[in-house]
């Protein structure tokens, strides 16, 4: 079987949940697993109440960087939360949250969104991801 | 001879990489041989394309472009 990209989000900034998504739903398309792990910010982000919301953006934006943002969006693009819906829908993409974050956050699994398939700890996280890359965001 | 295209999708508009995971979605749908054109705007999908069917087996049988629209062709494996 073909090994799985494994994605370990932490920040919870919009861009950067939005170059995962792309990540992950680029790979869903070409038949690779992917699995997604959500600590600290990230995981915040997943909040059912939250996940619609404006998380902004990572400093380095600045205010060029804000408006390209929201011209992309206004040109249409698919919010970061619909990227992981379609490749959801598509592939094999298992997105869970990191137990100790939820512990962090004081969060139940009924917080999350439908996204979120469950939560784990790290070593199972590191047992599903087997010999794939692993990424940082 | 005229290529019977089964189906087509208009993925004008659509940013990366959804042009290729509508593609992926739609081919799910369509049976071995059957013929697939999409239109696409996004500057990165020639290269998309050619990737996704290489690592998928998906064939290109044609490509083009007509302004900023980029057509393809893809044959189901």
């Amino acid at each position: 079987m073909e090994q799985p990209l494994n994605l370990v989000l932490f920040s919870g900034t919009d861009d950067k949940l939005q170059a995962a998504a792309v990540l992950t739903a680029g790979a869903a398309a070409l038949g690779k697993p992917v699995n997604v792990f959500l600590q600290y910010w990230a995981l915040d982000a997943f909040r059912k109440d939250r996940i619609d919301r404006d998380h902004g953006l990572a400093p380095e934006a600045g205010d060029e960087g804000r408006a390209a943002v929201d011209g992309l969006r206004a040109a249409g693009q698919a919010s970061w939360a619909e990227t992981l819906r379609q490749a959801k829908d598509l592939g094999e993409v298992d997105i869970q949250a990191c137990s100790l974050s939820m512990d962090l956050l004081r969060l139940e699994e009924s917080d999350l969104d439908d996204l979120v398939d469950g939560v784990e700890g790290v070593t199972a996280f590191y047992l599903n991801a087997g010999e794939g890359q692993v990424v940082f965001i | 001879m005229t290529l019977e295209i089964a189906r087509t999708l208009d993925a004008k508009g659509l940013s990366c990489p959804l042009p290729i995971v509508k593609t992926a979605q739609a081919m799910k749908d369509m049976s071995s041989g059957q013929l697939l054109e999409v239109l696409a705007t996004d500057p990165g999908s020639v290269k998309d394309f050619a990737a996704w069917s290489k690592s998928t087996g998906n064939e290109v049988v044609e490509q083009s472009q007509d302004g900023g629209v980029f057509r393809f062709v893809l044959r189901k494996k």
